[in-house]
């Protein structure tokens, strides 16, 4: 009982200890380990019906283990193993040049390009809407509601109307794609930024009163400052959201070029391995993007003088 | 000298105060029946498509008067409570009539081809004829994949943050994947999910729960880590266990955090559904109606589906906002 009483307490103070990285690697290493294991019985256990089937038409007996090395290296399984989407991965990276269709990066490049588009458009947006609202009472009461309001619809359904009407007036290619993006993510950055512009709290907003500070001098020396750790945790959900954004804009314009293009043409000729691969580009580039944001800001809070954390 | 300078201030002031409250009182009616008119014109055979520039300027008069009453609206200082709320409720929704009047005038009064924007009257009326097709659209969509797959991905994510909150290896392996997982676009295993489970709506079910799974995992096991050190070490003087603490304890301080991801899993599941729609549906379903449409250029018909969409969006987004309200009603937030 002693012990257990003793015991309880030191399991929060652990938590409470600064996050130690070498804590946390062996037990992600074991699930990452676990759900490729998982992924493998699982690729055995769909394939099996198909590739017996397969054999069966063929007239040929095989074994039992016969069968399962071929559950594996099947050409359209309904689940491909690992082992091939990092092969596929490889050949559409690696093997092939960058200029051609069959290539992932040019892809994943004409994704990213309107994703970085729209991410612009719709970080942008999304301050200067922060900005107006944090200093206009009217907009305030009457704009924001509606933006936190538009997130309860799902956006993504306008995604072929925007497509299609800019198409009609003659806009196609990357803008309307980044367009999705920007709707998609101005309102993280809205949001974060109205809750980091108003962090300040009323000592600090006095003070700057008592020097006479100008509305200007206030917000670029308090309010701008004290909003950045804010916008920044909304920066990185909102490029995370463009990315979306811009592989589902892909979608209604019928699978020219683009990560989601070559998701909906995998659909349509059952290359489930090219999907896999599409999706594996899609949640490299997405880590990656995020990544970027955080290497931004951490650069920022150098510069300002934060402390490491 | 100096008082009678004080005194006109004052009177200034006051007067500056009084023109917010009868920008508010007097504008506000004022603009509300300008619109009407407008409206009322606009469909004219005469100004329908070729309206002139003295309706454009009418226009831009209203638009600046409403910016007035607006204004005047939101710098009220009102005392009673029902009044002010009444006023903050006013204030978004005469916004947003405004800017649907804006849409519907500039879209008639211009001409603009329905096939580029339809006016929200002729949404309207398409709705209105096409209730059955959107009624069969929202049950495959909504009610079959929407609801089934919101119901088994929250269970699912809940019941593994249990398990993980109980082996700590476990939590301390998902918890990162999880936190990674949320940022990756999770909507493109829609095509697989319609390849493993066929066109019709379990498959759409299926990526809503896979979409729905994580943040729900996430959040519950950022809310079972909330109960403070002082309520544990109370239970435990109180010699209950795991689960009497789980129960009493962990689950109520969670809630929260769960109804957290329970209001943004409702807006994903939706997205969810119809995107995954986009990739091969039976032919029925919100979806799948938008991508058909579309392809016809009957925009009228792809906006009343989003308008379906919005609508059954908010409310179920209402019905948890509301149900948290009731089951977390201890939380500051809440307390006045």
């Amino acid at each position: 009982m002693t012990t257990e009483a003793l015991a309880l307490p030191a399991e929060p103070a652990r938590a409470k200890a600064p996050r130690r990285r070498e804590g946390n690697t062996g037990p992600v290493i074991a699930v990452v380990l676990a759900i490729v294991a998982l992924w493998y019985g699982a690729a055995v256990f769909m394939n099996w019906q198909g590739t017996a089937d397969a054999f069966e038409r063929a007239g040929e007996a095989k074994t039992t283990g016969e069968i399962f090395r071929a559950t594996l290296e099947q050409e359209r399984p309904m689940l491909p193993a690992p082992h091939q989407i990092v092969t596929e991965l490889k050949k559409t990276v690696i093997d092939t040049p960058v200029t051609s269709r069959r290539s992932l990066v040019f892809h994943a490049w004409v994704t990213l390009s309107s994703t970085l588009v729209g991410f612009g458009l719709g970080a942008l947006l999304g301050i200067v809407l922060a900005v107006l609202i944090v200093h206009v009472k009217t907009l305030e009461k009457s704009l924001m509601p509606w933006i936190i309001s538009s997130q309860t619809i799902p956006i993504l359904a306008i995604a072929p109307i925007i497509i299609v009407v800019l198409g009609a007036i003659g806009i196609t290619g990357l803008l309307p794609k980044s367009i999705i993006s920007a709707y998609l993510c101005f309102f993280p950055v809205t949001i974060s930024m109205v809750k980091g512009l108003t962090s300040p709290d009323p000592m600090q907003r006095d003070l700057m009163r008592t020097y006479s500070a100008s509305l200007g001098q206030t917000f670029w020396k308090l309010r701008l400052p004290a909003s950045l750790p804010y916008l920044f945790a909304g920066l990185k959900i909102a490029i995370a959201i463009s990315l979306v954004g811009a592989i589902v804009g892909e979608l209604p314009t019928g699978a020219q070029a683009g990560l989601g293009a070559r998701l909906l043409a995998g659909s349509y000729y059952g290359q489930t391995i090219q999907i896999w691969a599409a999706l594996f580009g899609a949640a490299i580039l997405a880590s990656v993007l995020v990544a970027v944001v955080s290497v931004a800001e951490s650069l920022i809070n150098r510069r300002m003088g934060a402390r490491p954390a | 000298m100096s008082a009678n300078i004080a005194s006109r201030a004052a009177e200034r002031t006051s007067l500056v105060r009084m023109s917010a409250q009868q920008r508010a009182t007097i504008l506000t009616p004022l603009v509300i029946l300008g619109c009407l008119a407008a409206l009322a014109l606009v469909h004219r055979p005469g100004v329908a498509g070729q309206a002139g520039p003295l309706f454009w300027s009418f226009v831009f008069v209203l638009w600046l008067a409403a910016v007035a009453a607006l204004s005047g609206l939101s710098h009220l200082k009102l005392k009673q409570g029902l009044a002010r709320r009444l006023v903050g409720l006013a204030v978004p929704v005469l916004f947003g009539a405004f800017l649907f009047f804006l849409w519907e005038v500039i879209v008639v009064g211009a001409g603009v081809p329905s096939v580029l924007m339809p006016a929200p009257s002729a949404i309207a009326r398409r709705f209105a004829v096409s209730l059955p097709v959107l009624r069969d659209d929202f049950i495959q969509t909504f009610v079959k994949s929407v609801l089934s797959g919101y119901a088994m991905g929250c269970l699912a994510g809940f019941l593994v943050a249990i398990l993980a909150d109980r082996v700590p290896f476990l939590r301390r392996g998902l918890l990162p994947l999880g936190n990674f997982v949320s940022a990756l676009p999770v909507i493109g295993i829609a095509p697989i999910m319609v390849m493993w489970f066929g066109f019709d709506w379990p498959s759409k079910a299926a990526v809503v729960v896979v979409m729905t799974f994580f943040p729900m995992l996430v959040n519950t096991v950022a809310g079972l880590g909330a109960a403070g050190r002082l309520e544990r070490d109370l239970m435990h003087s109180y010699a209950a266990g795991y689960w009497t603490t789980l129960v009493k304890l962990r689950l109520p301080v969670a809630l929260p955090f769960i109804f957290n991801a329970l209001k943004i899993n409702s807006t994903l599941a939706l997205i969810g559904a119809i995107v995954a729609e986009f990739f091969g549906t039976p032919i029925v379903g919100m979806g799948f109606r938008i991508s058909i449409e579309v392809a016809r250029m009957a925009l009228d018909m792809v906006w009343a589906e989003i308008a379906l969409a919005a609508i059954a969006g908010s409310t179920f987004y209402g019905l948890v906002a509301l149900i948290e309200r009731g089951a977390t009603f201890w939380h500051p937030s809440y307390r006045t």
